[in-house]
């Protein structure tokens, strides 16, 4: 260290500006194509067909105000919305305690168990929709949004058990044992030492639980009906539509999520205060 | 403490009991369900425009292939269901012929192609489905394009080879390809090939699957190709790289051509299909009604039909989706200009002296789909993977022929009616 | 409730539901890809699968796609989140913008890369404008093989490494300052730091973030369907091209299989590879 040949303060000025042009970078390269979205999003159906493209938007809200007059938006966006809710409040439910165990405790079938909540991701959803709504329809559950937060939740479950068993197995034992040793039970001592400190999992699962949700379309249009989510409702036939629709209609998409996260962004950090005194 | 906790709980079972109960309307509204009118504004128009004055509350809800096959395959299978009215198209109403309910009484007194209402017994004795609308391929050229026409071409009465002639004479004049194809995922290829390149080069569409006539086709489309816009292969809907000039002639059906059209009535033609040497051929593409089996209510979906099939009903659905009416009715004059301009073409087509249907296969059940793949195969491995066209061809003519004798299907225009299963030669 | 059964009832509500609703139907599934047409079981549909002409290839471009985008996406999440611990103000802010794409369903994320690459899109619309070019490159052109396969992995990137970021952020907070003091003070620069103290107490949220984005992208489709059409076919829409417009559910679920095995393997390489031991972390 002594044999330093530029001072500390160089150096820390030079790894400071290094850091502030990555942090720049990467912020254009996220922002910039939901900019292009925003701009043809907010254009006239020409303007998103002509060439060259104008790189401000024309502020044209034919695209915007139709989707938004679209007979039954506000409802399904209701739809959507209650069923990310319960989603979120079903995945960290059963989430939350399984990624506890496995963090926490060896079993017999540990792994099994394990190796099946990530499968639920690795087998294509259109495919399993068959039988499912067979089911569903001969239980009579089809088309109600608990019925359809269930399938959400089957989604996104195995991002909440990962991720808490991520944030469970970094919290040391000797901390909950601590509690113990100081007249707490198991359950309290799991309130009050153990839960803080896995908030941001809980959070990034929420943000998972919400996300996934959303954004899902083939459940969606298949056990819905009545009571149709955005996404089925308004935004299945993105494909088909024409241009200047699509970044409409993906724009529109993109509001209610980004909010959430927003809303939550703070939690992802909660830890960070007392991890970094 | 314990009190807002059991508040809270109870404020989610209130929402989780909102949410299990089904809505009250559901009984009583006909509900259709079909992949036709996609794109939001065509599904408004069809809830505000055909759907006014149906009798009785009707529900239309329009999906892509996916979530419509599962959720129709799902009622089916569970023996109930709300799907009252099924409205696809005719390939994608092929396999369910048996969940369908026998629906000749709904046509009223509209008069519907008799040769669409053969189609519409999907092979068996009974109307499986009705007739609803027509569209078919035509082409667009962008009135620039015209000035590089061949020597001696008119554009109404084009053969492939002067369009290949056309289609060279832009590419190098203009500083690339200006021919479109709508070879995306979604674009109805298939068609394509079994109605207007096989009746044009092979007399046949399944017969002479492989005969010399046939290779001269592929040599014909392998020419094209190379003057084609190669974005080719993610255009679905030839409107949009018309409109952004990305292409200036394309092939497509009406309906994917209007917005060109209605956009920029006086920049574009529309003109018939070319003709190959055994004549033009063309094909139409066919939307149909039907009732499943475990319609909630069939009567009143019955009415519906009715409805749907009514000269005028069928005219707004015409404004609506650029989907033309399958009763004879007048068509008037204000409708928007996409209408008279592909309309004529149609007319053109169908009636030029060298016109030679295709008819859209019938008597596949669940094997339309693989017969459609045999031609979009044969396409994308001539033309696109640059394989040797004979070849190709006698293994696609295999897969063909055990498609047919395992669906035992008689052959269609304009193969020669068999007795049994249409031959491959 | 004693300490030995109380990780099963921990873990059964979330088991039950699992086997409610996805082992159920999968056993379903499963069982029509060993059935034969004619009834009775047989492997003639995994036959079928693998006789096709398309198979090979979308097995290679499946698992391409994958061994690109996985591995770089690692890095730049890592390199974005070590950012984010030395950044003192706005980090809350700078996070929330690096992950909207999280919540940009990966059709949207299809549409805006496609306004993007395509002829008439952005990119060609400032290489004109810039005078670099005088006409429209073809990008995503049938013959531009490369440039497509570089927009699709750019587009998968800036998609989903929002949904790594979030997992390593969420277990990045973990690791107390003091080890990283701790380490300076013995002479460690920052490499070092970064390799010997936050990598391996990274290691929980590491192995999640790679098992889940593993499974995810052996189930790339919509971004690639987006951006070349029928050219490039991947596992997965070859999956619903065989299960809707060719109706052969069988065929479909051997592909479906194929996919999930190779989830499995992956899975199984990760969690042998970063094992994370009992009561790990500090």
């Amino acid at each position: 260290m002594s044999t330093q040949l530029i001072s500390v303060d160089v150096a820390q000025r030079r790894l400071r500006r290094l850091l502030l042009v990555g942090a720049v970078i990467a912020t254009i390269w996220v922002v910039l194509p939901i900019y292009f979205l925003v701009v043809n999003a907010w254009s006239s159906q020409d303007a998103v067909n002509a060439f060259p493209k104008a790189f401000v938007p024309e502020m044209n809200h034919e695209s915007l105000s139709f989707l938004l007059g679209f007979d039954g938006v506000l409802s399904s966006l209701v739809n959507s919305l209650i069923v990310a809710a319960i989603t979120m409040i079903f995945s960290i439910g059963l989430g939350a305690p399984a990624g506890y165990a496995l963090a926490r405790y060896e079993f017999r079938g540990k792994g099994t168990f394990r190796l099946l909540i990530l499968l639920t991701r690795a087998f294509p959803l259109p495919l399993l929709a068959l039988p499912l709504t067979v089911l569903y329809i001969r239980l009579g559950v089809d088309d109600t949004l608990v019925g359809l937060a269930l399938v959400h939740t089957m989604l996104a479950l195995p991002f909440a058990v990962l991720i808490t068993f991520s944030l469970f197995s970094g919290v040391p034992t000797e901390l909950e044992e601590a509690a113990w040793v100081f007249g707490c039970t198991k359950v309290q001592a799991f309130r009050r030492v153990v839960l803080p400190i896995a908030l941001p999992g809980l959070a990034a699962s929420a943000i998972f639980a919400f996300v996934i949700s959303w954004n899902e379309v083939f459940a969606s249009s298949v056990l819905m009906i009545q009571n149709r989510t955005l996404t089925a409702f308004l935004l299945q036939n993105l494909d088909v539509s024409p241009m200047h629709m699509k970044f409409a209609g993906g724009a529109l998409l993109v509001l209610p999520a980004a909010t959430f996260m927003f809303l939550i962004r703070k939690h992802l950090f909660a830890m960070w205060g007392i991890s970094n005194r | 403490m314990c009190s807002q906790f059991v508040k809270r709980q109870l404020a989610v079972l209130a929402v989780a009991a909102a949410g299990l109960s089904p809505a009250l309307s559901q009984a009583q509204s006909v509900l259709i369900w079909s992949t036709q009118a996609s794109p939001a504004k065509e599904q408004q128009a069809v809830r505000d425009d055909v759907l006014k004055g149906a009798p009785g509350a009707v529900e239309f809800l329009s999906n892509q292939e996916g979530p419509f096959l599962t959720r129709l395959n799902a009622e089916i299978q569970a023996g109930k269901g709300s799907i009252g009215i099924v409205g696809a198209l005719h390939g994608q109403l092929t396999s369910n012929a048996g969940d369908y309910v026998d629906i000749g009484k709904a046509a009223g007194d509209s008069k519907l192609s008799p040769a669409f209402m053969k189609l519409g017994k999907l092979g068996t004795a009974e109307q499986k489905y009705l007739p609803w609308m027509q569209a078919t391929y035509i082409m667009a050229a962008n009135k620039k394009a015209l000035a590089y026409l061949p020597a001696g071409a008119d554009v109404n009465k084009l053969t492939y080879d002067q369009l290949v002639a056309w289609a060279k004479n832009m590419a190098e004049k203009t500083g690339g390809p200006k021919f479109g194809f709508p070879a995306g995922p979604k674009g109805l290829k298939h068609r394509f090939f079994q109605g207007y390149l096989y009746p044009s080069y092979a007399d046949s569409s399944v017969t002479e699957f492989r005969s010399a006539g046939a290779v001269k086709g592929w040599e014909m489309m392998k020419e094209l190709w190379k003057y084609t816009n190669p974005a080719s292969t993610n255009y679905n809907f030839m409107q949009e790289p018309l409109l952004a000039e990305q292409v200036w002639v394309a092939f497509d059906h009406t309906a994917r051509l209007a917005d060109a059209f209605n956009g920029k009535p006086n920049d574009f033609v529309a003109f018939p299909a070319p003709a190959g040497p055994t004549g033009r051929g063309f094909m139409p593409v066919l939307a149909g009604l039907a009732i499943p089996k475990t319609a909630p209510d069939r009567a009143a979906a019955e009415k519906v039909v009715a409805h749907l099939l009514k000269p005028e009903v069928q005219l707004a659905m015409l404004k609506a989706t650029n989907f033309f009416p399958t009763a004879e009715v007048a068509i008037p004059g204000d409708f928007p200009p996409a209408v008279g301009i592909s309309a004529a073409a149609v007319k053109a087509q169908a009636g030029s002296a060298d016109a030679n249907p295709g008819m859209l296969p019938a008597g596949l059940g669940n094997l339309g789909g693989k017969f459609n793949q045999v031609y979009v195969d044969a396409f994308e491995r001539i033309v696109l993977a640059g394989q040797p066209i004979k070849p190709v061809l006698d293994e696609q003519a295999a897969a063909l022929r055990a498609i047919m004798v395992e669906a035992n299907a008689p052959c269609w225009e304009p193969d020669k009616i068999s007795a049994g299963a249409c031959p491959v030669k | 409730m004693t300490n030995k059964s109380l990780p099963y009832w921990l873990i059964a509500p979330a088991a039950l539901f699992t086997v409610a609703l996805f082992l159920y139907p999968l056993s379903l599934v499963t069982l029509e890809a060993f059935t034969a047409k004619s009834g009775g079981y047989s492997l003639e549909n995994f036959q079928t699968m693998v006789g096709h002409w398309k198979f090979g290839t979308a097995l290679k471009n499946t698992l391409l796609l994958t061994a690109l985008v996985v591995p770089l996406q690692m890095v730049v999440a890592l390199s974005l989140a070590q950012l984010l611990t030395r950044v003192k103000s706005g980090r809350d802010t700078l996070l929330y913008v690096w992950t909207i794409p999280l919540g940009i369903s990966d059709l949207a994320a299809g549409i805006i890369w496609l306004g993007i690459f395509e002829q008439t899109g952005f990119l060609n619309s400032a290489l004109i404008g810039l005078g670099v070019v005088d006409a429209p490159v073809s990008i995503l052109g049938f013959n531009d093989t490369f440039a497509t396969l570089v927009a699709i992995v750019l587009a998968e990137i800036w998609r989903s490494t929002a949904i790594v970021l979030v997992i390593l952020v969420s277990g990045i907070g973990l690791i107390p300052k003091e080890y990283a003091e701790a380490a300076e003070v013995f002479g460690a620069g920052a490499w070092a730091k970064f390799t010997k103290v936050t990598l391996p107490l990274l290691r929980p949220s590491l192995q999640t973030a790679l098992i889940l984005r593993s499974i995810l992208a052996l189930e790339v489709f919509a971004v690639v369907a987006a951006l070349s059409g029928t050219k490039f076919p991947v596992l997965m829409g070859e999956t619903y091209n065989w299960q809707f417009a060719l109706q052969d559910g069988p065929v479909a679920a051997a592909f479906a299989l194929v996919i999930l095995a190779l989830s499995v393997g992956v899975t199984l390489v990760y969690l042998r590879w970063l094992r994370v031991p009992r009561g790990a972390g500090l």
